[in-house]
């Protein structure tokens, strides 16, 4: 596949892989966590581990949009479609399955009777609205600053349209304060418990937001930073950039996904998010809890198609299950093994908490991709 | 099939299988199913059996020392007509396979429609037809079946439950459970593309693309490679699930492990990029005219050969080796150099495919 093979290339990756474990200093230890769930994946899919020196490691962040999506939020969307036989939810494939209250997901209200679709866009549920005029179509909007620019766009044309049936429920986060709000946790800040050297940034959010917004935290916490894209060539090559700039004592914004990624982004699609959205003051995000000025609501300009004002949806917070160790894995702190229900309560089918919800989070993608690894070989194998 | 053909030629109007549509009279066992039974199905299918009119089909009993194999398939593919086929030819291959990698060499087979109201009789027409000829290639008769119709909304067009029943030979072992750590495994050649041709067709993706299905009955692949290396433990066709999770399956019921060569799996250019673009992986995407064979090492280079030499099994290759592990993990060697687990699919990846 051309464009894409190239950045899979397991000779080139070999290389890679001397180069790093010929620049890694054995005598100190490496840490850097990859925010994106991306690159969480990329990792795991390729078996991106096997080829770093035993002193390096990695830590899975929180970038994974329906992980951090809190039980509550999508409460409110199930919660209006059984009450209402003439909503239809219109939302993003990975929602579908993520566990909210009473046993309930979005995919298990559909058995119950709720009309629930997946699309592949916003511009799929925006089409829907226009083409079934008796329905009321909600999008359930999901994502970082990647996914947010087209629920700008169907906002705006819903209002240019003025198509009444149509309206957003709003969920987007943001990238920028999820990454301090792990920089501030008390075990990176004080503590000093979880080294943290450096981090992988954001592939395609960052084609959005630039490189330019990860200067603050290169310079105030003096972490290097380097942007990187999704496929596991560019994951490697940032990963010996990462290992430089700790090796040479700069805490930088680097950038390896120059074929994506300029200093200042997507400006056209900033204004667009900008004239549409405002900050929330606070927003719930499962394992990380109320993280201040971390998502986006709908202006008031544009409140007839906000979902939360037109159906007076009410927020109620939920707990995760108590013995759920997702929080401190999303921070670094704790691995996916140390958690009691790892594996036994909670799998890929029956997710208890955040990280074992989609494919991009930490947990699941041990459980689906490396759980081998905890087991010993038994005797025999052949190869 | 009962009634088929009493009804006498001359005094009735022929079904309109231009503009016609089902309606309720054609599952209320009266004159009407009786016309549609004649007029297509019996017409279409035409053989001893049928043409007896009785409520089931005598058939002699197999060969002395063989025994008698039966497997059933649901179909409910949607959209009913994709490339490369349609639920008509799918219904007669899914059966068939399922019988054949038994090791049974397919005999007879018995069709059950679900027949929605309005559903044009054109296009049931089209589809038996398929059906017709898929089960006249494969010389594997539909000698029994049943009709009924619900109303409108309540199916989606026609779904075919399929039947099958197979001899197999006196002697002759197949089974999931009986994969042993070092065997090769082998697949008949280049994986998901059924399922991706089901998918590019599917209203809300509408991509354009080449990719067709690669429904096609493997009885003849399989008798072939029985012949020539009878020491093959397992075979199976990965369709829902894929790949992927049929080792998973077969890992489990023999308890071993696996170990493929991410490198060696066959996939087709445009099916790696279309799953690419969807964010699929090809080994869980389905397959109908695929299998996977698991024999000991020693003949593994034999029965590839066998294998490439059937027009069905062009592209086959070798993709791994079962491993001695209690935990029945199946694992891959990434092409980019790791290692890493294939687990069972989890939730679904697309529905209604097959």
């Amino acid at each position: 596949m051309k464009y894409v093979d190239e950045f899979r290339d397991g000779a080139l990756a070999a290389k890679l892989a001397t180069a790093i474990a010929r620049e890694a200093d054995p005598g100190r230890r490496y840490a850097f966590m990859e925010f994106c769930g991306g690159h969480t994946h990329a990792i795991s899919r390729y078996g991106i581990t096997d080829l770093l020196p035993a002193n390096v490691r990695m830590i899975h962040g929180p970038g994974c949009p329906v992980c951090v999506l809190p039980i509550g939020r999508i409460d409110m969307a199930i919660r209006l479609a059984l009450a209402r036989p003439d909503v239809t939810i219109c939302t993003y494939g990975d929602c579908l399955r993520v566990p909210a209250s009473d046993g309930l997901s979005l995919l298990k209200a559909k058995a119950c009777g709720a009309d629930i679709r997946m699309v592949y866009s916003a511009a799929d549920a925006l089409a829907f609205a226009q083409k079934m005029p008796e329905r009321e179509v909600v999008f359930f909007a999901i994502g970082f600053e990647t996914t947010t620019p087209p629920t700008a766009l169907v906002l705006r044309q819903a209002q240019a349209l003025q198509l009444a049936n149509f309206s957003v429920l709003c969920n987007h986060v943001l990238t920028p304060s999820a990454i301090l709000t792990i920089l501030e946790s008390p075990e990176v800040r004080e503590l000093g418990t979880v080294p943290l050297d450096g981090f992988i940034g954001p592939a395609h959010v960052s084609t959005i937001i630039g490189s330019r917004p990860y200067a603050y935290f290169a310079e105030e916490y003096r972490k290097p930073v380097v942007i990187a894209g999704f496929e596991p060539l560019d994951v490697m090559q940032a990963i010996r950039m990462l290992i430089r700039l700790v090796n040479e004592g700069r805490a930088e914004v680097e950038n390896e996904f120059t074929r994506a990624v300029t200093a200042d982004g997507n400006l056209k699609a900033q204004a667009l998010v900008s004239e549409v959205f405002e900050l929330r003051r606070s927003f719930e995000w499962r394992g990380l809890r109320d993280v201040p000025y971390s998502a986006l609501r709908i202006r008031a300009p544009f409140a007839a198609w906000d979902a939360e004002a037109k159906f007076g949806l009410e927020f109620v917070s939920v707990p995760d299950n108590r013995a759920c160790e997702c929080g401190a894995i999303l921070r670094g702190v704790k691995m996916p093994t140390n958690c009691k229900l790892f594996g036994t309560v909670c799998t890929p089918e029956n997710p208890m908490g955040s990280c074992m919800v989609s494919s991009e989070g930490a947990c699941a993608a041990h459980y689906n991709y490396g759980r081998f690894r905890d087991v010993p070989v038994a005797a025999g194998t052949v190869s | 099939m009962s009634l088929a053909g009493t009804i006498m030629k001359g005094y009735v109007r022929p079904l309109d299988l231009k503009h016609g549509r089902v309606d309720m009279g054609h599952g209320a066992g009266g004159r009407a199913m009786a016309q549609l039974i004649s007029e297509l199905f019996a017409a279409a299918f035409a053989n001893e059996h049928l043409e007896r009119g009785d409520d089931g089909a005598v058939l002699p009993a197999p060969a002395p020392g063989e025994r008698l194999v039966v497997a059933t398939d649901a179909h409910v593919v949607s959209p009913l007509f994709f490339p490369g086929g349609d639920i008509g030819c799918l219904s007669v291959h899914g059966t068939i396979n399922d019988l054949a990698v038994m090791g049974a060499r397919p005999l007879y087979l018995a069709a059950s429609f679900i027949l929605e109201e309005g559903f044009a009789l054109a296009e049931l027409a089209r589809i038996v037809a398929s059906m017709a000829r898929a089960s006249r290639e494969a010389g594997v008769p539909v000698v029994t079946g049943d009709t009924k119709v619900v109303e409108q909304g309540k199916g989606d067009g026609v779904f075919i439950t399929t039947t099958g029943v197979g001899a197999l030979p006196a002697g002759r072992d197949i089974g999931g459970a009986n994969a042993r750590p070092g065997d090769a495994i082998l697949v008949s050649g280049t994986l998901g593309d059924h399922g991706m041709a089901i998918m590019a067709q599917r209203e809300s993706l509408a991509f354009e693309s080449e990719i067709a299905s690669d429904t096609a009955a493997l009885h003849g692949l399989i008798e072939t490679m029985l012949t020539a290396v009878a020491s093959i433990r397992v075979l199976r066709d990965p369709t829902r699930g894929g790949l992927a999770t049929t080792l998973n399956e077969i890992a489990t019921q023999s308890g071993v492990g696996m170990e493929l060569d991410e490198a060696a799996i066959p996939v087709q250019p445009q099916v790696a990029a279309a799953c690419e673009l969807l964010g699929l992986d090809p080994l869980y995407v389905a397959n109908e005219g695929k299998l996977i064979a698991i024999c000991p090492v020693e003949d593994a280079e034999r029965l590839l050969a066998v294998m490439r030499a059937h027009p069905l099994g062009e592209r086959a290759a070798r993709i791994g080796t079962v491993t001695a592990d209690p935990n029945a993990f199946v694992q891959i060697r990434t092409a980019f150099g790791g290692r890493r687990m294939v687990d069972w699919l989890s939730g679904e990846q697309l529905p209604r495919i097959c």
